[in-house]
């Protein structure tokens, strides 16, 4: 299994069931910056091979929710957590679980673009490179899957000793999901990851997105209302730190249940 | 459906199946433990210059020594207050210098000219100074003013120290009247003020506290340097009565009786180099303290 | 109008200063040309000058004195930098490092002729007799000697490393560690392979301004290094730079020796503007490249 995976670009994705339901599984979570209480014990069960949008004003607890995922909250001097998250049925705090191994398997794209001033080429392989991996083969392998599932191999693959600096703002950031993608994860975080791109750049990146749900677990928090209706087939709405409503995105958008997510999605507040 | 749960969560959890190699967890703990360790091994040779300044300085500590003159060669007793008076007058010949040329270059790079070729120009020059050695601007005060006087003397000793500071007090003077926001000084020039009268009343008051900073930052430094005074002022066993007379200072005093063979001798150099600290201390603690209120 | 005045003064002083020492030095300059920069003889009382020697004194013991002090210095500005330690801890070595600053240098050689001479003689003369084969470990082990000034050196520049690695190091902006860490990186991979490199330029140009200090540290190296003119290759012979020449020769020469003295002065001059200069480049570059990351 080990050997065919490392051969097999596609091996390791198939040894999970897709569609289950409750991949990751939030349970009455609670989150504290310092003796604030940023989340007020989350229920939640996100399932596999879907995009799920995280909606809802600033400061809702939605970034801080999905930074939990893959324990980036934990950089901050300061915090604590209470009640549980599971990750195919296994608790992501338990001792057992190296955080390292877990960032691992969790891909994460952040607001803002972040390419290491390195190569285009040395940006993706990164994180090989890091766990000992210096097969030239294999990270030539990585760096060309990955450029093609984040859609950049055709505009980057003459230029991939060039510095990663030297890309637009669009590529940037499909360059770093791409190096998400390289140590092969099965989640895909995404932290508001067009909210600096223009129109054009982000288009290219929801269709990206949509395209990486046949491979990923995603989970992506917006701001943007048509965003979350265009690319995510669930949408979870916080407020003040507490889940309000989770369900079909279509249902959310079109017929929410509870008054607060219609004042949100018909822009009364937030 | 749980044994397969199972198995996809060991694979999740734990990459192909391998855990995270020791050798990485250990070179992460070890590079920490490393660096923690370089940083307490600094500490060593500082807590030794502290303690031991202070444990050979204080016992000849007494009124004597700033009131009396240095021993003969051999001979016990005595202090450095001709030292101390020479060191304070040659930073004060500094200052006299090179505060008002400072703080006039400053005004004019960031009033007058700020983007102009020559305020560039003034910047850079200072930037250049700031690195020159210290000992240099004794050569050039030995060159300009003891072989044209044909005297080693405090006057010598001060323009090398007014050289040595210039940079400092022009730089931060600069600083500091950058930070003076710019609606002072619109707000000024709306009631109908003149530039004069708004630099003069407005900004430069509002800078002060900043430049005094940097003042006591020039001071420290000044005090504490031997370089600059060393063939220009040269020593003095005696009392200064002029300015254009050799002249002890606290810094000489210390490079001289330091490789005397006279163990008195050497309880004064350290007792000098306890005052010295002491100086230079109270002068930066007094530019953190003249800074604070105001800006921070 | 006295505005100008001064920053014209202020331009003109530099020129003037290099213009006075230039001129004061001609006789020499004109006499020895650069067989001053290639001799390896200083001796006054023949009127044979050449600084070959202190020009190699130089430069080694600010070399060494690099080699110490950039990893110690590196240490701390990445425990300075990085969260190791709550504020307060990281305040206190600050605040130790700042202090280091201010010592004066005299004080420095004071310390170091009751404190590292003994050291070196003890342990130089063990060092000798057990390497002595090897040319920079050769006896006879002085005191007074190139590595005593080194060391001490060393500490005077640990403060300029750590204060410009540092400001380069807090730099790099958060989101790159982020992005490190997400990818399973540990702490010191993300600090070895992302910041580092990303600060390297500011690291570089502290060692270049560092170097540069250390050319034109004076006192502390005029009382512990030995003042010979002889040219050796070992660490523990007493050696000479360009400065400790000056510092100790100055105040008693005259003739052509004080013009001797003014063209090693026009010298160090030369040495560390141009070293000050280079490093300001790296570190004006530096500052843009990483302002283009934020």
């Amino acid at each position: 299994m080990t050997t065919k995976a490392s051969q097999d670009p596609l091996a390791l994705s198939n040894d999970f069931v897709s569609g289950e339901t409750n991949f990751i599984k939030v349970d009455n979570f609670k989150f504290f910056y310092g003796k604030k209480e940023a989340l007020h014990g989350i229920n939640l069960e996100i399932p596999s091979r879907k995009v799920t949008a995280f909606i809802g004003p600033s400061g809702c607890g939605k970034s801080t929710l999905l930074r939990n995922f893959n324990r980036m909250n934990e950089l901050i001097p300061g915090v604590r957590h209470e009640g549980d998250i599971t990750i195919h049925g296994m608790s992501i705090y338990d001792p057992s679980v190296e955080i390292i191994a877990l960032r691992r398997r969790i891909g994460m794209v952040f607001q803002k673009s972040n390419p290491f001033p390195m190569s285009i080429y040395e940006n993706i392989v990164y994180p090989l490179r890091i766990a000992g991996q210096n097969n030239r083969s294999i990270l030539d392998e990585t760096v060309e899957r990955c450029l093609r599932s984040a859609a950049l191999w055709d505009e980057a693959k003459d230029r991939l000793n060039d510095s990663a600096l030297g890309l637009s703002g669009g590529q940037m950031q499909r360059l770093c999901i791409a190096r998400a993608v390289a140590s092969r994860p099965e989640i895909l975080l995404m932290d508001e990851p067009c909210s600096a791109l223009d129109p054009i750049a982000t288009a290219k990146v929801e269709e990206l997105i949509i395209e990486l749900k046949r491979d990923f677990t995603i989970v992506i928090v917006t701001h943007n209302m048509q965003q979350a209706s265009r690319v995510s087939e669930l949408t979870a709405f916080f407020y003040l730190g507490n889940l309000i409503e989770f369900d079909d995105t279509r249902k959310i958008f079109n017929n929410p249940s509870m008054k607060q997510t219609e004042e949100y999605i018909t822009g009364r507040f937030g | 459906m749980t044994s397969t749960a199972a198995t996809s969560a060991r694979n999740f959890f734990s990459h192909a199946g391998k855990k995270t190699s020791f050798l990485r967890l250990f070179r992460n703990h070890f590079l920490t433990g490393l660096c923690i360790a370089l940083s307490l091994l600094t500490l060593v040779p500082l807590f030794s210059i502290v303690v031991l300044v202070i444990q050979n300085g204080l016992p000849l500590l007494s009124t004597n020594l700033f009131t009396q003159l240095p021993p003969a060669p051999g001979m016990e007793g005595g202090g450095f207050g001709n030292a101390i008076v020479g060191t304070l007058v040659m930073v004060g010949i500094a200052l006299f210098i090179s505060v008002p040329l400072g703080i006039l270059a400053a005004v004019f790079v960031n009033e007058y000219a700020s983007a102009s070729w020559l305020a560039t120009l003034v910047r850079f020059v200072a930037k250049l100074l700031t690195g020159i050695p210290s000992i240099i601007c004794g050569v050039f005060a030995f060159a300009a003013v003891v072989m044209t006087t044909h005297k080693f003397s405090a006057l010598a000793g001060g323009i090398a120290l007014a050289i040595l500071i210039l940079p400092t007090i022009l730089l931060t003077a600069e600083q500091s009247l950058m930070g003076v926001p710019y609606a002072f000084r619109e707000a000024s020039f709306g009631v109908g003020a003149t530039p004069f009268q708004t630099i003069w009343r407005i900004v430069l008051p509002e800078a002060m506290p900043a430049i005094m900073t940097g003042v006591m930052l020039a001071v420290a430094r000044a005090a504490g340097e031997t370089a600059p005074v060393l063939f220009t002022a040269l020593f003095s066993q005696n009392w200064i009565k002029s300015i254009m007379e050799p002249t002890a200072s606290l810094s000489v005093l210390i490079y001289n009786f330091a490789s005397l063979p006279y163990a008195y001798h050497i309880k004064l150099a350290w007792s000098a180099s306890l005052i010295l600290v002491a100086l230079v201390t109270l002068s930066n603690i007094l530019a953190q303290v003249i800074f604070a209120p105001k800006h921070r | 109008m006295a505005c100008l005045l001064a920053s014209v003064l202020t331009i003109t002083l530099l020129a003037f200063i290099v213009g006075e020492i230039l001129f004061k030095a001609w006789p020499a300059i004109s006499k020895f040309g650069l067989g001053f920069i290639t001799g390896k003889q200083w001796s006054p009382n023949r009127e044979v000058f050449g600084v070959l020697p202190v020009l190699i004194g130089t430069t080694a013991s600010s070399f060494l004195a690099l080699l110490v002090s950039l990893p110690l210095g590196l240490a701390i500005a990445i425990f300075l930098s990085e969260d190791f330690f709550p504020g307060p801890v990281r305040q206190v070595i600050r605040f130790v490092v700042e202090t280091l600053a201010a010592i004066p240098s005299v004080v420095y050689g004071l310390w170091g002729i009751f404190v590292v001479i003994p050291l070196v003689q003890q342990y130089g003369a063990v060092i000798a007799a057990k390497f002595g084969i090897i040319p920079f470990l050769a006896g006879p082990a002085y005191g007074n000697s190139l590595l005593t000034a080194s060391l001490v050196l060393a500490l005077m520049v640990l403060p300029t490393i750590t204060a410009i690695s540092r400001s380069s190091l807090v730099a790099v902006p958060y989101t790159l560690r982020e992005g490190s860490y997400a990818l399973g990186a540990t702490r010191w991979e993300t600090i070895l392979k992302v910041i580092i490199p990303t600060a390297a330029p500011g690291i570089v140009a502290s060692s270049i301004l560092a170097f540069g200090r250390a050319m034109g540290e004076t006192m502390a190296v005029a009382m512990l290094i030995g003042n010979s003119q002889r040219l050796s290759w070992s660490l523990l012979s007493p050696s000479n730079t360009l400065s400790a020449l000056l510092a100790n020769q100055f105040a008693e020469a005259d003739g052509i020796q004080v013009s001797a003295l003014m063209y090693a002065a026009a010298l160090l001059i030369v040495l560390t503007l141009g070293v000050n200069i280079a490093g300001e480049a790296v570190l004006r570059h530096t500052q843009k490249a990483t302002a283009g990351l934020r």
